[in-house]
């Protein structure tokens, strides 16, 4: 018999659930303000996804073009998530984020440096100015190496391949959560006045990812089982540029970094046709003739923007209609040439894990030949419903931030965007976890309830028979990809979601070895009950919203509709445990900010303050 | 599609052997897709680390075919189609199941190093240094962490030295804190006494195998090893030592007279 009172205890105020970069931010900002904090990570710490994020973090400093200011970071913000975005939290992002990159470089990270010896600041998609931090092109390994060196010291508890089950609550409050220990398989109680999502997305879900393995939706299952709301989901961002060949890298991904360093998009009739998908609302900014395109690249200020360096939905589905119309690379994409582009010296120096990745796992040399590249599921725009200010779910005592919360990216998000909102959000949300907990006491926990959540884990394992659970993931990975892909229509969508029904059958016969240590079939097994959540939530979502806006494109209706930006997707579980779709007013945006948003360039480059 | 023949070590602390599987292959695969295919058709219980599989988290080191290695960075067509491919967790490190070994160790010698000090801020509110400062320790700082140095450093490997050494991957730390251009702790003394910087003794097995391909011995523990014999056999800096201690302006005298050394 299963007796709660013997398994392992830990008492803490806040406990983080994700060791990422938002996930430690928001337990350094909890140990700061003296909270017992704990942090979980399904990984070691250092290894999160957080490390494949390359080519910067976007903060307007305004150390290359002083002509940049907040107010410009938050208008392309807000036209990247083509308006669809939380307005508050954009307005947050673009004003914290110059600070949180001086605080990580007192942290200790090593940015690359300006001739004046400030901050380098370089060019990405949909941002106006040169404003990406960045440290190479592995600008989120320096990030999460920086935080871990200092997290440590912070006296921050960190249980390392710990991996999250479910939230306990009493009173509607959040109690704890339940977990197990990779290493033996025990199960061990968190008991929290307040917890942390930092999980991330759930990539998995596709069989195109730049996704690791941890990227499962675990916080987005947990939050929804505890009876928190989702939201846009219905936005996936696929990278326009992941590997493709071989086929065992397929979804690497390939920096944008390459295109902000010159790096240009070619079919197999080596014409540049990047300039054939410039959407009208970017018309104005982006240069429409090669010559001009080249003069950005040579420093001249007045040339504007090459369209390769298009917002990220825009230049995915350009190259999914290169492919389409038979103009697709060798092996089903596009060419990234930088090797035409810039010196072989100076492509090593500035895109260097680039150069070694093509170089060992692709035999192609980048600074000779080009890359083929395609899109690559990458990033949830979508996730738990927030509060726009304190990042509170509406579960009181759950708190989310990073990729697995909702808001700040709208319908698209833009490259360097999101290690700026790990840091941000992070530590936002690590400061009103810590205000809640002061005026909160610690719930009981039910043992009931704890019983129940180990029973569910401990039933894979002592079946004799079952399903295997690496082939019902690729199953699922197959719905996903063909279903609820990059384009989308409604019956397509309609058909995917019975496929999730038939799956959700499948997973509930699924079955792992009996030995628990350290058992990577059972991990599968648990993950499986979570991804599926998140993969059903996508489609649910994409099904609902009947047009095409940034990360959501529906072949049946091509184009974004007025109607589109008066609402958001929520997702909650209802009260007969079914999934629960609706569409919430958006409410009308603060004046202030509606007007940045709309302002020409000129009118906010005079006004900065 | 062809088919190889993989060894796979499995195992607990108590001891383990290795496994003979016939794998379907295809263009470009790498090892740890192998041990994916293994876990997915024929042994779901095999345990094995991996995150990012692009050699960018330092997860899925092994030792394949006696060499040290990332699984993710090592394609099939590196070996000969009829040779037998075998992968063994890494040796310094206690096993916990299969290719899974006790890393912890590693977290812990982190922990004992000073943290990074840095200096004040200009007037303005911003930090200046130059990109060649920059350059000099980013080499350091693109560390994975996946301690295939560690594995492969006698001190640690053979001899067992853990309580007297740190282990190249903390010699290369203590290096990006030394020669970070904003620190200003000083951790010589201890790089001398806590962390063993005498131990190694230069035989570049660690720079030999790191998949960032970091010049771990001779930019970073050699360096650190002058810096040492700076402070503690340098007459010139012994009397320097008897008059000032252990003053600030002492270290700042320090710092200044290696600049001018090197």
């Amino acid at each position: 018999m299963l007796d709660v009172k013997e398994i392992q205890t830990i008492e803490h105020d806040v406990l983080v659930v994700g060791a990422g970069g938002a996930g430690i931010r928001a337990a350094i900002e909890c140990a700061k303000q003296g909270m017992n904090t704990g942090m979980i990570s399904k990984s070691l710490l250092g290894k999160a996804h957080t490390v494949m994020a390359e080519g910067g973090m976007a903060a307007a400093l305004g150390n290359v073009d002083s002509r940049d200011n907040w107010k410009i970071h938050f208008r392309d913000t807000m036209r990247g998530g083509k308006f669809l975005n939380q307005w508050r939290m954009a307005e947050l992002h673009a004003k914290e984020a110059p600070d949180r990159v001086r605080e990580l470089e007192d942290m200790g990270a090593v940015f690359d440096r300006t001739e004046d010896g400030l901050i380098n600041q370089r060019n990405f998609g949909g941002h106006r100015y040169p404003r990406l931090a960045h440290v190479g092109d592995r600008t989120g390994l320096e990030m999460i190496r920086t935080l871990q060196d200092f997290c440590i010291h912070q006296g921050i508890a960190i249980h390392m391949e710990c991996i999250a089950l479910d939230v306990l609550k009493n009173n509607g409050k959040v109690s704890g959560l339940v977990a197990y220990w990779r290493e033996t398989g025990r199960f061990v109680i968190f008991k929290a006045k307040a917890i942390i999502f930092a999980t991330g997305g759930a990539g998995r879900a596709w069989s195109v990812t730049s996704n690791s393995w941890e990227y499962t939706g675990d916080g987005l299952a947990m939050a929804y089982r505890a009876g928190a709301e989702l939201m846009d989901l219905e936005f996936t961002q696929f990278h326009p540029t992941g590997m493709i060949w071989p086929p065992s890298v397929k979804g690497i991904l390939v920096t944008e970094g390459v295109r902000g360093e010159g790096g240009i998009l070619l079919n197999n009739k080596n014409e540049r046709f990047m300039f054939n998908y410039i959407p009208e609302k970017f018309a104005s900014e982006t240069a429409d003739t090669i010559e001009e395109a080249d003069r950005w690249l040579d420093g001249d200020k007045e040339a504007r923007r090459p369209p390769e360096l298009l917002t990220r939905d825009v230049v995915a589905k350009a190259i999914m209609n290169e492919v389409k119309e038979g103009r697709g690379s060798k092996n089903g994409g596009a060419y990234l040439d930088i090797a035409s582009r810039q010196s072989a010296e100076h492509i090593k120096k500035k895109l260097p894990s680039m150069y070694h990745q093509f170089k060992e796992l692709a035999e192609v040399d980048i600074t000779a030949d080009p890359m083929e590249v395609g899109p690559t599921l990458h990033y949830f725009m979508g996730g738990i419903k927030v509060d726009h200010e304190t990042q509170s779910t509406n579960v009181p005592g759950l708190y989310a931030c990073g990729e697995c919360a909702a808001g700040l990216h709208g319908a698209n998000r833009l490259g360097g965007n999101s290690l700026s909102d790990l840091l941000v959000f992070g530590k936002l949300s690590g400061d009103y976890a810590s205000k809640y907990c002061q005026k909160n006491r610690l719930e009981s926990t039910s043992e009931q309830e704890i019983e129940n959540i180990i029973r569910n884990a401990t039933d894979i394992l002592n079946k004799e028979e079952g399903k295997n659970p690496f082939l019902i993931h690729e199953n699922l990975q197959k719905i996903m990809n063909n279903h609820v892909g990059i384009v989308r229509e409604e019956k397509e969508l309609i058909e995917g979601i019975e496929k999730i029904e038939t799956l959700k059958v499948d997973i509930q016969e699924v079955k792992a070895h009996p030995a628990s240590q350290y058992n990577p079939g059972w991990n599968a097994a648990i993950d499986l009950s979570n991804i599926i959540i998140a993969s059903e939530a996508v489609a649910k979502s994409a099904l609902i919203r009947e047009e095409s806006r940034g990360g959501h494109t529906r072949l049946d209706y091509p184009d974004e509709t007025k109607n589109g930006l008066e609402y958001n997707v929520i997702i909650k579980k209802g009260t007969d445990g079914k999934m629960e779709t609706r569409k919430e007013m958006r409410s009308t945006p603060p004046e202030h900010l509606s007007k940045i948003a709309f302002s020409s360039l000129e009118e906010l480059e005079e006004n900065n303050e | 599609m062809s088919e190889r023949k993989f060894s796979v070590w499995k195992g607990t602390p108590e001891g383990g052997k290795l496994h003979d599987y016939s794998i379907e292959v295809d263009k470009g695969m790498v090892v740890l897709d192998v041990v994916h295919e293994i876990q997915k058709l024929h042994d779901s219980n095999l345990a094995a680390r991996w995150n990012c599989k692009a050699g960018k988290c330092g997860s899925c080191s092994v030792e394949i075919n006696g060499k040290p290695k990332l699984g993710c960075m090592t394609r099939l067509n590196e070996y000969g189609e009829d040779e037998t491919i075998t992968i063994r967790p890494i040796k310094t490190f206690p096993i916990i199941k299969d290719l899974v070994t006790d890393v912890s160790w590693n977290y812990e010698q982190n922990k004992k190093i000073a943290p990074f000090k840095p200096r004040e801020r200009d007037a303005d509110g911003n930090h200046r240094f130059m990109q060649r400062d920059v350059d000099r320790v980013q080499e350091f700082r693109k560390c994975i962490e996946c301690y295939l140095c560690q594995n492969v450093c006698h001190v640690l490997r053979d001899h067992e030295k853990k309580n007297k050494f740190v282990g190249p991957r903390f010699m290369l730390r203590l290096a990006s804190l030394e020669m970070h251009p904003l620190d200003t702790e000083n951790r010589i003394e201890d790089i001398k006494k806590e962390y063993g910087s005498g131990m190694c003794n230069i035989t570049r097995c660690c720079t030999d195998v790191c998949p960032e391909h970091i010049q771990i011995t001779d930019n970073a523990i050699i360096p650190l090893k002058e810096r040492v014999v700076d402070e503690y056999y340098d007459p010139f800096m012994k009397l320097y030592n008897k008059i000032f201690k252990k003053s600030k302006l002492r270290i700042y005298i320090i710092k200044s007279y290696l600049v001018t050394l090197r």
